[in-house]
């Protein structure tokens, strides 16, 4: 098992902590994982992204040219890194704030309105986590216990949000399953 | 202690601290901040200080004066900062005091950018500051070798009463990688410097110095410095053979961040048919010559990558010596090789076509 996904999306977005969720709940399962921010000059509301590798085999390079997965949270996002995923990856596309779909017809699309379900949820700022459960739902890379167990360790400081990330979670990953159901019964 | 995932930069500081270093002296600059940054945040927790100097210059003479007063202290920057750091690190390897400086290397010259870079590996092994001196030069590849070499760092500094250097890059500095700390140690369990300024009471004052206005003592003093580093060379030479058991066609040299690539590179070439390994040098000073010429002879072809125009390659060349021919392959400017621009280049190399 070889994972590579690229998360991207707008500063604020909370693309990086999605990240570190994802890589953690990695580590848990017993994977070889590394998280690598883009660390370029950004300002304030400008994109950002992260490459996060899940293995079974030490990770030599960090970094993805070809992902076998994309989260994108914001148009810039999907255009600057559809074109990059490996046929047969995963492309969850936040419809909330992209209003197009991937051009591509060799992968699966998951297209979630991530900040309408975060809304749903209790709050918009929870998009990012219905985008990762999606991916999850689709991908199954890490489980959705998992996820949500290294949810609850970090907000252990804020335990009040942690229902609302847990239930945010959910919702995506029962939307990203369905799709991938869907998919495969095509 | 169990796996924690941690960006480089913050282990790098975690192990410091789990060696019983306790002071910090620097300046902040990118891609290093997260180890200043963590060390302000834990270093009062310990007990110790945390000091943003007004310049790097500032603090590089700061470690002089800790580590004169016997204290394990460490500094970091990236590469800018550690050009300014020049003059302290010539004094404190002529003073012969043990300190840890972290290079966590960007583009250059000058400001150059802020994305990753091996391009100060001239001015980390073949000495940087003025004078005849050398710093012993540990490169990791990956967050858990940063925390590991970190916590050797500050021994062998000790040892060799001699600055240390961690040199890594942009991507070692921000990635994260789950890493354990293996051993811990406290400054109270630490071996006494007899040689430190203390407060002379009850006993003859100890100098610390790097002034010798007398050449033979100067001569002499040159050719002390000029043993340990011998004597570096014999007992504390490290590396990483990969993949080399037996014979190869293409034999990769590399270090830090860009060995980590090779690896992916040398194992999508073995599901193309082509036998490649990588040698991995671990010390950049000593550089570990004598192993790299061995693994030399068991391969066809030499490449040597790095994201510089070429440095590290003098020093392979001189090793192999005309054994084989050495290939280079290098990326600047903040860009990083992939695997597959490696693989290209070894197929070529081997008279393959990718």
């Amino acid at each position: 098992m070889h994972t590579e996904i690229i998360l991207a999306g707008f500063g604020g977005q909370g693309i990086l902590l999605i990240g570190k969720l994802l890589a953690y709940a990695g580590m848990r399962a017993g994977r070889e994982v590394t998280w690598l921010p883009a660390y370029g000059p950004e300002m304030r509301g400008g994109t950002c992204n992260c490459t996060v590798v899940l293995s079974d085999r030490p990770i030599g390079s960090p970094i993805s040219k070809s992902p076998h997965g994309l989260i994108a949270l914001n148009l810039p996002s999907l255009d600057k890194f559809e074109d990059a995923v490996r046929p047969g990856g995963i492309i969850v596309v936040n419809t909330s704030l992209i209003n197009r779909l991937p051009r591509r017809t060799d992968l699966t699309v998951v297209a979630v309105p991530a900040n309408e379900v975060a809304i749903e949820c209790g709050s918009p700022r929870a998009a990012n986590m219905v985008a990762l459960g999606a991916y999850l739902g689709a991908s199954g890379v890490v489980e959705l216990t998992q996820a949500k167990a290294i949810v609850t360790e970090s907000f252990a400081t804020k335990p009040a949000l942690v229902a609302l990330n847990h239930e945010a979670l959910s919702r995506g990953f029962a939307l990203g399953q369905e799709k991938a159901a869907a998919v495969a019964h095509r | 202690m169990a796996k924690k995932l941690m960006k480089g930069c913050e282990a790098i500081g975690e192990a410091a601290i789990q060696a019983g270093c306790r002071l910090f002296f620097g300046y902040p600059i990118t891609p290093q901040n997260e180890i200043p940054e963590y060390m302000a945040a834990r270093l009062p927790q310990m007990g110790g200080a945390f000091v943003q100097a007004e310049s790097e210059v500032a603090a590089s003479n700061m470690l002089y004066g800790a580590a004169g007063a016997g204290c394990r202290c460490f500094t970091s920057s990236s590469s800018p900062g550690i050009s300014l750091m020049m003059e302290g690190i010539s004094y404190i390897a002529g003073a012969e005091l043990p300190v840890v400086i972290v290079n966590i290397m960007r583009g250059g010259p000058g400001l150059g950018g802020i994305l990753p870079s091996q391009s100060d590996y001239f001015q980390a092994v073949k000495g940087g500051g003025h004078g005849d001196y050398r710093c012993l030069v540990l490169a990791p590849s990956t967050v858990q070798e940063a925390a590991d070499l970190v916590q050797d760092a500050f021994d062998l500094a000790d040892k060799y009463r001699n600055p240390v250097m961690v040199l890594g890059d942009g991507l070692i500095g921000q990635m994260m990688e789950p890493v354990e700390f293996k051993r811990s140690v406290r400054p109270e369990d630490l071996p006494p410097k007899p040689w430190a300024t203390t407060g002379a009471k009850g006993r003859k004052p100890n100098i610390i110095n790097s002034l010798y206005f007398n050449p033979d003592l100067l001569e002499a003093h040159n050719w002390k410095l000029h043993g340990k580093y011998e004597e570096m060379a014999k007992t504390d030479c490290r590396h990483e053979a990969w993949n080399l058991d037996g014979e190869v066609d293409v034999l990769f040299v590399a270090y830090g961040t860009v060995a980590r690539i090779c690896k992916t590179a040398i194992e999508t070439l073995k599901a193309r048919g082509l036998r490649a390994g990588l040698f991995r040098p671990i010390t950049l000073f000593p550089y570990p010559g004598e192993a790299l010429a061995r693994a030399a002879e068991k391969a066809t072809h030499v490449l040597v990558s790095e994201l510089s125009c070429g440095q590290m390659v003098e020093d392979a060349r001189y090793h192999v010596a005309g054994r084989r021919p050495v290939a280079f392959y290098g990326r600047v400017g903040g860009n990083i090789m992939t695997p597959e621009e490696l693989v290209d280049e070894a197929l070529k190399l081997a008279g393959r076509q990718g």
